[in-house]
């Protein structure tokens, strides 16, 4: 537990387009930030939920690889996949990333590395998706895992 | 997961009319007619609107008083301002975890990345 680098995850759904952004800062610099993103081990260590181990079937961060993984917990696992569109060192990756369970979606994601100075590094990464039916399902995955209290709270307060 | 609720509070405001309408009712209880008023629309597209934000219980309809006014329940958006915040703390985790990853990682790349080379010392 490092208290000093905690920074605040800033969290902006759109209303206008469907889409939801992530900001966040890192104390380390692009080319660190940028490699935990693309090197398959490192990815593994942080990407998912908690509680939750990944498992990646491929993984070829480059301009026109691709990526599958699944995320398992407890004997359940979910797979998912995509694209590298665009992967430019220590500066940018696009991707598509798609839920196995739902092949007909797909969110078109923009990772964007900003050198900050001073060894610090500012992550943008946008997710768009083609409906906001499709973009809240995409806030609700949060919900599903592990926090399905969300659902039934909204539920009872709609349900009155 | 067709027709949750959130994503029928989330589509209800997708809609920049609605939205509006909702402004103006975070404010106070409105009869249709004034909310009708600012836009150039009939009654029925206004009645229309309304019908969408009743059905994903963004608002009610008073029955006590004759005028029926528009009531927004104030509940439902704050708990969908909770959802986008838990959203947020599963992505907060994620990122505490990359932090301990970065402090642990060494600053030189590892052999396993060949096509990191190919662009280092690129101008940008």
């Amino acid at each position: 537990m490092t208290a000093r680098n905690t920074h605040e995850t800033e969290i902006i759904v759109d209303p206008d387009l469907p889409l939801v952004r992530i900001i966040r800062e890192f104390d380390a610099p692009p080319e660190k930030v940028f490699r935990a993103h693309i090197e398959p081990e490192l990815f593994a260590q942080w990407n998912g939920p908690r509680r939750h181990r990944m498992e990646t079937d491929h993984f070829d961060c480059r301009t026109g690889g691709s990526y599958r993984y699944r995320l398992v917990s407890e004997g359940v696992e979910a797979g998912f996949y995509g694209s590298f569109h665009e992967v430019r060192p220590s500066k940018l990756i696009v991707q598509t990333f798609t839920y196995a369970g739902e092949p007909d979606g797909v969110a078109l994601e923009r990772i964007v590395f900003e050198d900050l100075g001073n060894g610090r590094t500012r992550l943008t990464a946008t997710s768009l998706v083609d409906s906001f039916e499709g973009r809240d399902a995409f806030v609700a995955t949060g919900m599903e895992v592990g926090v399905r209290e969300g659902y039934e709270r909204l539920d009872d307060l709609l349900a009155r | 997961m067709s027709a949750d609720p959130l994503s029928q509070v989330f589509s209800a405001l997708a809609d920049p009319t609605r939205r509006d309408m909702v402004a103006r009712l975070a404010i106070g209880d409105a009869t249709v007619t004034e909310l009708a008023e600012p836009y150039d629309v009939t009654i029925q597209a206004v009645s229309k609107h309304l019908k969408v934000l009743e059905h994903a219980g963004l608002i009610t309809r008073r029955r006590d008083a004759q005028r029926r006014p528009v009531h927004l329940e104030a509940d439902v958006f704050e708990l969908m301002t909770r959802w986008i915040e838990r959203y947020r703390s599963l992505a907060e985790d994620r990122f505490r975890r990359l932090d301990d990853l970065l402090l642990d990682m060494s600053d030189d790349p590892g052999p396993t990345q060949p096509s990191e080379q190919t662009e280092k010392g690129t101008a940008s």
